[in-house]
């Protein structure tokens, strides 16, 4: 729950960012964690959850994604992925021992360049969304994306509403969460982000 | 047994070339037929991961298969081991696949043979493995597989040289091909890969030109045989047999 996941949606684009802290109980086990993976070309999944569980699906994900691409010469479109993702969890969620996994998923559609994203949690809710966060992270930025999002934004104006809810989580989350990794899914393929985790945000 | 080799032996030649820093792969693609739709007939060379790649000479749904399993090493190979898988170890595993077909009851060997070639990552050196139906393996600088492999091998012995660039390596692999290939360009297939890169696969209009440019050459070294008389000309066995083909052939 103290990891923060968010997801943002624009005109060309899709922003996905992840804490950098991996915790255990109260303490800090290393400060440059990357909770992303890539799925394939175009495509970006963020986990949050149990220790071992999450990098122990993404990977396994990541790799039937690649799977695919190898046998089919084509890759698996954001949608379908997400679809994908949502049976695994849900026959997990059946099994004796769940995966205990949250997602974010996100991407641009390598034939029609639509950007998208999923929220995804471990009870295999697959929701499309235009922006997305997890755990506490929903309580401080939803409020915000609410009202500053637009479907058709810049991916300039997406690293400032990032940047907004950087703020915003360091001044009112009691713990510290390392800052944020940054990565862009665009038609291009994914790139990180340049993301400033110094600045510092005063309390009220 | 025997009849797997047959199978094998009978399917439409591939060959593999190492240069300096590529390696090469060149198939003769069976002609197809007026009304198929050439764009949806599989290919005879398949990515088995993103650094390697396999040609196969012999029944092409038993190859299918043996793909996939290779597909699903490689997949499984980075999940568990954090590592691409590198190319001796796919060959071993194709080879061992293959060996497996020969012994159980109540299955039939893999009617394939293989040219599994690709780089390990962090090293350029390039490799070339060839796999047959029996289950073994080998590794090796140039080979040919399939429907008179022996010829183009016996071209390749002939004509290989240590340290190839790219163009004299993928200009070997097209004409040793050419050596049993009647119809030319139209009919070859070439994949070329080089380290960290994904595979490539020359456009029709490039082995054309390939094919075009070689023609030229065997015609201009036969005239001179035939004129000129020049004394000590190496491999006079191949330049006499283009002469006397080319005739038929346009």
């Amino acid at each position: 729950m103290p990891e923060v996941l968010l997801g943002i949606t624009g005109k060309d684009f899709t922003l996905i960012a992840a804490s950098k802290a991996a915790m255990r109980g109260a303490t800090i086990l290393k400060a440059a964690d990357d909770k992303t993976r890539q799925l394939n070309k175009h495509t970006l999944m963020a986990f949050s959850g149990e220790a071992g569980d999450t990098v122990q699906f993404a990977e396994y994900i990541q790799a039937n994604a690649q799977l695919y691409s190898m046998r089919n010469e084509t890759d698996l479109s954001p949608s379908a992925l997400a679809h994908f993702v949502r049976g695994e969890l849900a026959s997990s969620l059946r099994s004796r021992k769940p995966y205990n996994v949250n997602l974010l998923l996100g991407g641009v559609d390598p034939i029609t360049h639509q950007p998208s994203l999923y929220w995804l949690d471990y009870l295999a809710s697959l929701a499309p969304v235009p922006y997305a966060a997890h755990g506490y992270a929903q309580y401080y930025c939803l409020s915000l994306l609410d009202k500053h999002h637009q479907p058709d934004i810049t991916l300039e104006r997406g690293m400032e509403l990032l940047t907004l809810c950087a703020d915003e989580l360091k001044r009112r989350l009691p713990i510290d969460f390392k800052g944020l990794i940054v990565k862009a899914v665009t038609k291009d393929g994914i790139k990180e982000m340049p993301f400033d985790n110094d600045k510092v945000v005063k309390g009220t | 047994m025997a009849s797997g080799y047959d199978r094998a032996l009978s399917g439409t030649c591939a060959v593999g070339v190492k240069g300096s820093d590529v390696v090469v792969l060149g198939c003769e693609k069976r002609s197809a037929m007026k009304l198929q739709d050439t764009r949806i007939t599989p290919s005879k060379i398949g990515l088995i991961d993103t650094h390697v790649c396999l040609a196969f000479a012999g029944l092409n749904a038993d190859a299918r298969i043996l793909v996939d399993k290779a597909r699903l090493e490689a997949q499984s190979h980075r999940l568990n081991l954090e590592d691409p898988v590198t190319i001796e170890y796919i060959t071993k595993y194709v080879a061992g696949v293959q060996q497996r077909y020969t012994q159980s009851g109540g299955v039939r060997p893999f009617g394939i043979s293989t040219l599994i070639v690709g780089f390990d990552k962090g090293n350029d050196q390039p490799r070339l493995y060839q796999t047959e139906p029996s289950g073994i393996y080998s590794a090796w600088k140039a080979n040919a597989i399939g429907r008179s492999s022996k010829t183009v091998r016996e071209f390749l012995e002939r004509n290989y040289k240590e340290d190839m660039d790219r163009e004299a390596t993928v200009r070997l692999a097209i004409k040793s091909l050419l050596e049993v290939v009647q119809t030319g360009a139209k009919n070859i297939e070439i994949a070329i890969m080089a380290p960290g890169k994904p595979v490539e696969m020359l456009p029709v209009e490039d082995i054309e030109s390939y094919v075009k440019n070689i023609e030229q050459e065997k015609q201009e070294e036969a005239a001179k045989k035939k004129t000129g008389r020049t004394p000590g000309t190496g491999s006079a066995a191949i330049l006499t047999r283009s002469a006397q083909d080319e005739p038929g052939d346009h």
